[in-house]
């Protein structure tokens, strides 16, 4: 330690003694607002300790109770409380009265897009855009369970061959090969009979061989000339718009063993209002009847 | 061995500690011109927001406003919708120019008369003189210990300017608000947050630079003067001393001194506190004060006017060389008036100034004519990119977004080139006579269809095509429209 302090002469500080080759070190004190400015932190620092739960032990919640958690609850809390007039306007009145208000069909858009992406759209793909092997498009004008707005709902509320409720829709398409209903050979044809409802066979004799079976174990649901039976959910069989493969090997696999589709039961999963908003969107979607 | 302690005497220090100004009071043309300025400026401030212009029904009444909530701004006829903010680039960039051109011309009267650090620190001073007195009364009030005067004469002097500093913020918010509205809300305690912020921030920032920042604003915080000597020339009229008659200055009654009797009028009087007669300084804004001061002294001395005046350096050089070596006396005086000449007004740097001036306001104007009050834009979805219909016809689907920025509704028919026989179906809009869908502009607004574009049943596409929507009037003629694409997965009927 130095005996006398030594002072600096062109800052007028003093050195607090330590030298280096000849450098010495400046002892500058912390300039005043600094220092109350710490003196400032420090107090709020004590007081946030106080208040918030700012130690990390089990138990110390500060006097204010506060949590991250309660911060979140109450904010979705207002959320709700702010959209809550407009939903329970939704869920009094039906999809087809929405869809006929403007007012109530722009705000059912807007959300149904929402609960859509967060709910549908992992099966059916963003804007309803569906995918080969079991995912119907909603955006196209085929609808296997019906395409009008009461229908829509329906099938959202109950879902498809699920254990949820008891008002999903269940029929079931029989497994022609694996059960031994039909030969290999008689699957091909029908197969083939099949594709001459759309106007696509190329072996008429195949398809002559076909059109007996398809009209003895088909036709009661997919209907003689292939129109489809909603009721049963029974695709159209003579148009373009294919749930799983469309060539004949890909139709005859279907036949020997059908991979039927299952959606949940949304009503037991969302809000009636979100569910009418999900038929208005989904009704949008340009395949609407 | 170098030694800290033993070093020589210290450097001079880089901290230049604050002087406080007192500028005195003054009279003359200046002065009057300065007054006329500073009312009319603060007046419109002040004015504008209250003045009110009819728009209609639903739309804002007031003459000038910028509604950030609504995004758009507002001034008399005049509506820009956020998309068209470079209308107010247009204008700082006229500001901009304009400020170089007229600082050639006549030195920095931007500085000296109308910026708003100048023209408040001004209405500051004035009240500081009503109440606390002029120059000598404020250096003595503020030399003298704390005492009940004192701190009633300055506690006065702050209230007055906590008001103004007030009514300023007040104003500003008023440019964002209803004027009136927003008035009584903050009056009564019903404004924003937000509203009170601002009301805060500038009525603080109106305070501190006009009644403590003062000069120092202009002498170390704006960049303004650090770049305005570009702009300056020697034929440029600036505040200055005509040396070569004040020179060399003495008391009034000394021997063979020249017009300056050194009585420190100018430098009482600058709100700057400087010395004009040390030449041209960044300090210096150019106010023209101590132009009325000394002036006033020369009338009482019954000299010419005109030691310190709006002088180019041109003439004061050509002056100082047609007097050199002479001795002060009346000869003296004349030939040095003799050699001046008019300010050169245009010069090359005026000439290119007025030019860009010209040239960006034309086509700032031009701009501003032909600017589209409706626009049309397309998006197309992007998911899923097309659909296949049951009868094998390919479906696109776009959302068409038309602003109309006029406040009538109006009605277009839409259709649709490039892709013969499509047919378009536009979600909740009605269709026309021929079909077509009709859509229907919201007034004052943007408005959205979703419209389904279907391609013929076994018509042979592209992957991609181009098409381009159209929106015809009653008329038939087109008045928007906008490309895009339509995708198929291509090469199959
Ligand atoms: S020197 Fe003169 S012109 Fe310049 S700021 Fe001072 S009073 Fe104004
Ligand atoms: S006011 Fe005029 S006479 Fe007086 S000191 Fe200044 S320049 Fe000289």
């Amino acid at each position: 330690m130095p005996t006398k302090i030594e002072k600096d002469a062109i800052t007028g500080t003093d050195t607090t003694g330590h030298e280096w080759d000849g450098l010495k070190e400046l002892n500058t004190p912390l300039p005043t607002w600094w220092l109350y400015t710490f003196y400032a932190c420090c107090v709020f620092a004590l007081v946030w300790v106080v208040l918030y739960p700012a130690i990390p032990v089990q138990g110390w919640t500060g006097i204010t109770g506060w949590t991250a958690r309660g911060a979140i609850n109450g904010e979705m809390e207002t959320a709700r409380a702010r959209t809550e007039p407009m939903l329970a306007r939704l869920r009094s009145a039906t999809p087809e009265q929405i869809a006929a208000n403007p007012e109530l069909r722009a705000y059912a858009i807007a959300g149904g897009r929402a609960v859509f992406a967060n709910n549908c759209a992992a099966c059916h793909g963003a804007g309803g855009q569906g995918a080969r092997g079991g995912y119907p498009s909603l955006a196209d004008d085929e609808w296997i369970w019906g395409g009008d707005l009461g229908a829509i709902h329906r099938t959202i509320t109950h879902g498809i061959r699920n254990h949820d409720s008891d008002e999903a829709r269940v029929s079931m398409m029989p497994r022609f090969g694996v059960d031994g209903v039909l030969t290999r050979a008689q699957i091909t044809d029908v197969a083939e009979q099949v594709l001459a409802l759309g106007n696509r066979s190329t072996d008429a004799a195949m398809a002559a061989r076909g059109a007996p079976l398809y009209a003895e174990n088909c036709a009661s649901c997919h209907g003689e000339r292939g129109e489809g039976n909603t009721d049963v959910g029974a695709p159209n069989l003579s148009d373009r718009v294919w749930l799983h493969a469309s060539d004949r090997a890909g139709i005859a696999a279907y036949i020997a063993n059908p991979q039927m589709g299952v959606m949940p039961a949304f009503a037991q999963r969302l809000d009636p209002a979100l569910v009418n908003m999900l038929a208005v969107y989904v009704h949008s979607l340009g395949g609407g009847r | 061995m170098s030694h800290i302690g033993t070093s020589p005497a210290a450097p001079p220090s880089l901290y230049a500690a604050h002087r406080k100004v007192h500028p005195r009071a003054v009279n003359g043309p200046v002065r009057r011109f300065k007054w006329a300025v500073l009312m009319t400026l603060l007046g419109l401030y002040y004015i504008v927001p209250w003045l009110r212009w009819d728009r209609g029904p639903g739309a804002p009444d007031q003459a000038v406003l910028v509604d950030m909530g609504h995004g758009r701004l507002y001034f008399f006829w005049i509506e820009l919708w956020p998309q068209e903010v470079y209308f107010l680039t247009g204008i700082l960039v006229l500001a901009a120019i304009g400020l170089f051109a007229v600082t050639s011309l006549f030195g920095r009267v931007w500085c000296g008369f109308t910026c708003p650090q100048t023209v408040w620190t001004d209405l500051f001073m004035w009240v500081e003189r009503a109440i606390q007195g002029d120059r000598n009364a404020r250096i003595k009030l503020d030399a003298q210990p704390m005492s009940g005067r004192k701190a009633a004469l300055k506690g006065a002097t702050h209230a007055a300017w906590l008001a103004i500093a007030a009514a300023t913020g007040g104003a500003w918010i008023m440019y964002f608000n209803d004027a009136p509205t927003v008035t009584l809300d903050i009056l009564t305690g019903d404004a924003t947050a937000k509203v009170y912020f601002f009301f805060g921030l500038f009525a603080l920032t109106t305070y501190v630079l006009a009644g403590f920042a003062r000069e120092q604003v202009c002498t170390y915080m704006c960049p303004w003067p650090r770049f305005q000597a570009a702009m300056l020339d020697n034929e440029s009229l600036v505040v200055s001393y005509r040396g070569w008659r004040g020179e060399p200055r003495g008391k009034l009654k000394a021997e063979g001194v020249g017009d300056c009797v050194d009585c420190g009028a100018c430098v009482h009087v600058c709100p700057t506190g400087i010395d004009i007669r040390d030449g041209q300084q960044l300090e210096c804004i150019g106010c023209g004060l101590c132009v009325d001061a000394c002036n006033d002294v020369m009338k009482k001395l019954d000299r010419p006017q005109g030691l310190i005046a709006f002088e180019t350096l041109a003439n004061i050089a050509a002056s100082e060389a047609a007097t050199r070596g002479m001795t002060p006396c009346k000869a003296r005086l004349d030939a040095g008036m003799a050699v001046r000449h008019v300010p050169k007004m245009i010069r090359p740097r005026t000439i290119l100034y007025s030019a860009v001036l010209g040239a960006v306001a034309l086509v700032m104007l031009g701009a501003f004519m032909l600017r589209d009050m409706h626009t049309l834009a397309v998006l197309r979805d992007r998911a899923p990119l097309y659909v296949t219909l049951s009868d094998g016809a390919i479906r696109n689907a776009y959302t068409l977004k038309l602003a109309n920025k006029t406040r009538e509704i109006e009605g277009y028919a839409l259709v649709l080139d490039g892709l013969p026989g499509a047919r378009l179906v536009a979600q909740s809009a009605q269709a026309d006579a021929a079909g077509h869908p009709l859509l229907t502009t919201r007034p004052d607004g943007l408005t959205e269809w979703r419209v389904l574009v279907t391609a013929p049943s076994g018509a042979v596409l592209p992957q991609s095509m181009p098409v381009t929507f159209r929106l015809l009037d009653g008329a038939g003629r087109q008045v928007l429209s906008t490309s895009s694409v339509f995708l198929s997965p291509g090469g199959r009927p």
